[in-house]
């Protein structure tokens, strides 16, 4: 689904002492079948900008556009359900909202609400936990049994489970060791591919908005700062380190290289691999042309 | 010599009775003033260490020394004294009702006089740069600032070692490079020993030595240099190396010949620069 947010903004208490302003005309386009990576500074708006796209939150001001869905402070769809079923929501930690006896349980809770047939939720399941990882004899566990690698999967599954076309994912890696991160993000992506979905991933990682976003958005202050492709955005270093974000390290590097040997290595998302033989060639065309 | 302050002498740990074992035969030191960071995959042992390190958990083998006394109920204060932490979730560490009550909750407790206390809590704020909030509600931060609030707390009674268990997990990457930026000054002040329990790479390489667990046992224990050293096996073991230990073994692979094993952009740049000059 297609994504439009038009001059949104939305204000936290609005009319009382306490008003404050997450969002300020924040206008974006997401065409359907794109990666996103949402990134800023804590305090930037991602987490307000995120509760838009189910309608947990309504603008103050302008218009959400989800697919066919529109959401404006005048009217919330009827549909909410409807659009609810259509967007998943992984939110932060999302294994403190595992609750239920079993694995199985827990992640029928989702598409039970929407009414999916018993038979149907079944076939989901078993198509949903090898997808994420887990095993099978797992399904009638407690999910409290589980490690927290395994929680969060089950956590996922149930977001996965209602078969979502818009998946939304808010720093989904946190607290993991460096092997989980890079399984549970390798995951999302195949997902994204196979379903074709729209994600939109929040994220404090640079490497990983380098590695799989197609498309980068930079808030600031509630404002969208910075939009672009991983290769336009991210050579903006003094842009970026002016809200407080740094350049992927791979950028840090060929900026320093650059400075050392006044030679540029352009930036093209290339891999450690790749990079090596740049580097490679570069020192091997000082050496033939001296 | 350097002073040992925290002693494992073969710790063995697990939750009960017919529970596997976290933790066996674990034994290292760690010398006062010293950083150590703890590495290792999720599930390794790597919390219950820190948890055994001031008496929340008591182990069923082995012993524990801190600054010469034995962990157990009779010095279980004496060492909390001594032993500051902070864990990974922040909401989870707040008990005041604005910043400063929070940081000042440990001191009341340790009765420190109130003319001591608002210079201290003034200092610490101001170290974790959240001088402006003395008053703010623990609701109206973010995560980070909690956790930052978190570290001012721990700081303000004086301990002997700050332990920080994952603590910047849940911080962006300026928020982590300022909180690292600030114990690494604290440390440099105020002998304190720093363990750092981390995922964070760059945390890792700015440990002076990095005990590495797998599995619930000492897997090595080294500077972090050495330790990059051994790429393929830490990713056997569930971990990562920085970006720059990457580099330089992809350049060897290509016949760029790199002799010292570098640990940030500098070292393989002058490396890379050396090569250069010399062609």
């Amino acid at each position: 689904m297609d994504i439009t947010f038009k001059d949104v903004s939305y204000i936290y208490q609005a009319n009382s002492p306490f008003s404050h302003k997450a969002l300020e005309d924040l206008s974006f386009h997401i065409p359907s079948g794109t990666f996103v990576a949402v990134i800023g500074h804590t305090g930037s708006g991602k987490s307000t900008l995120i509760q838009h796209l189910n309608g947990l939150l309504t603008p103050t001001i302008g218009e959400v556009q989800i697919g066919d869905y529109f959401i404006n402070a005048d009217k919330k769809p009827e549909n909410l359900k409807e659009l609810r079923s259509r967007v998943g929501v992984v939110f932060q930690y999302p294994e403190h909202q595992l609750f239920d006896e079993t694995v199985a349980k827990d992640i029928a809770f989702g598409p039970k609400n929407f009414g999916v047939s018993e038979q149907e939720i079944e076939s989901r399941i078993e198509e949903i936990i090898p997808a994420v990882g887990l095993d099978k004899q797992l399904l009638e566990r407690s999910p409290f049994d589980l490690s927290g690698g395994q929680m969060r999967r089950v956590a996922i599954a149930g977001v996965l489970a209602i078969k979502p076309e818009v998946l939304v994912l808010d720093e989904p890696t946190a607290g993991l060791d460096p092997r989980g991160q890079r399984e549970m993000m390798d995951m999302f992506y195949r997902l994204h591919k196979e379903r074709k979905l729209t994600t939109i991933l929040v994220t404090h990682s640079m490497e990983d908005a380098v590695r799989y976003a197609d498309h980068v958005i930079i808030m600031n202050k509630g404002t969208k700062y910075m939009e672009g492709t991983p290769e336009e955005v991210f050579i903006q270093r003094d842009a970026l380190n002016k809200v407080q974000l740094d350049v992927p390290e791979v950028i840090q590097f060929i900026n320093s290289f650059e400075e050392r040997f006044h030679i540029k290595i352009p930036f093209k998302r290339q891999s450690v691999q790749e990079l090596a033989i740049q580097i490679q060639q570069v020192l091997k065309g000082a050496e033939s042309s001296e | 010599m350097r002073e040992k302050f925290i002693e494992f002498r073969n710790v063995s740990f697990r939750y009960g009775d017919e529970q596997p074992w976290v933790l066996e035969n674990v034994s290292f030191e760690i010398y006062k003033d010293e950083w150590v960071a703890i590495i290792g995959h999720n599930g390794s042992g790597k919390s219950t260490i820190a948890k055994l390190m001031n008496g929340l958990l008591y182990p069923q083998e082995g012993e524990i020394i801190i600054n010469g006394l034995p962990v157990n109920d009779q010095h279980v204060w004496e060492v909390r004294r001594q032993v500051g932490m902070v864990f990974q979730n922040p909401d989870n560490q707040f008990v005041g009702t604005t910043v400063q009550d929070d940081v000042a909750f440990g001191m009341e407790n340790r009765g420190v006089p109130r003319e001591e206390m608002t210079k201290r809590i003034g200092e610490v704020l101001k170290a974790v740069r959240m001088e402006d909030y003395l008053l703010t509600e623990p609701h109206r931060l973010s995560g980070g600032q909690k956790q930052r609030v978190a570290i001012a707390s721990v700081l303000a009674i004086n301990p002997n070692v700050l332990i920080l268990d994952e603590a910047t997990a849940m911080l962006d990457p300026r928020g982590r490079k300022e909180i690292m930026q600030t114990v690494a000054d604290i440390q440099a002040k105020n002998e304190i020993s720093l363990i750092t329990i981390t995922h964070d790479l760059q945390e890792v390489v700015q440990a002076e030595r990095v005990i590495v667990m797998n599995a619930g046992k000492v897997w090595d224990e080294a500077t972090p240099r050495e330790i990059f050293t051994k790429k393929d096996e830490l990713r056997e073991i569930g971990l990562d190396v920085p970006f720059i230990a990457l580099l330089a073994d992809e350049l060897k692979h290509n016949d760029v010949s790199i002799i010292n094993e570098p640990l940030n952009h500098g070292e393989l740049l002058e490396e890379l620069w050396t090569l250069h000059s010399k062609m």
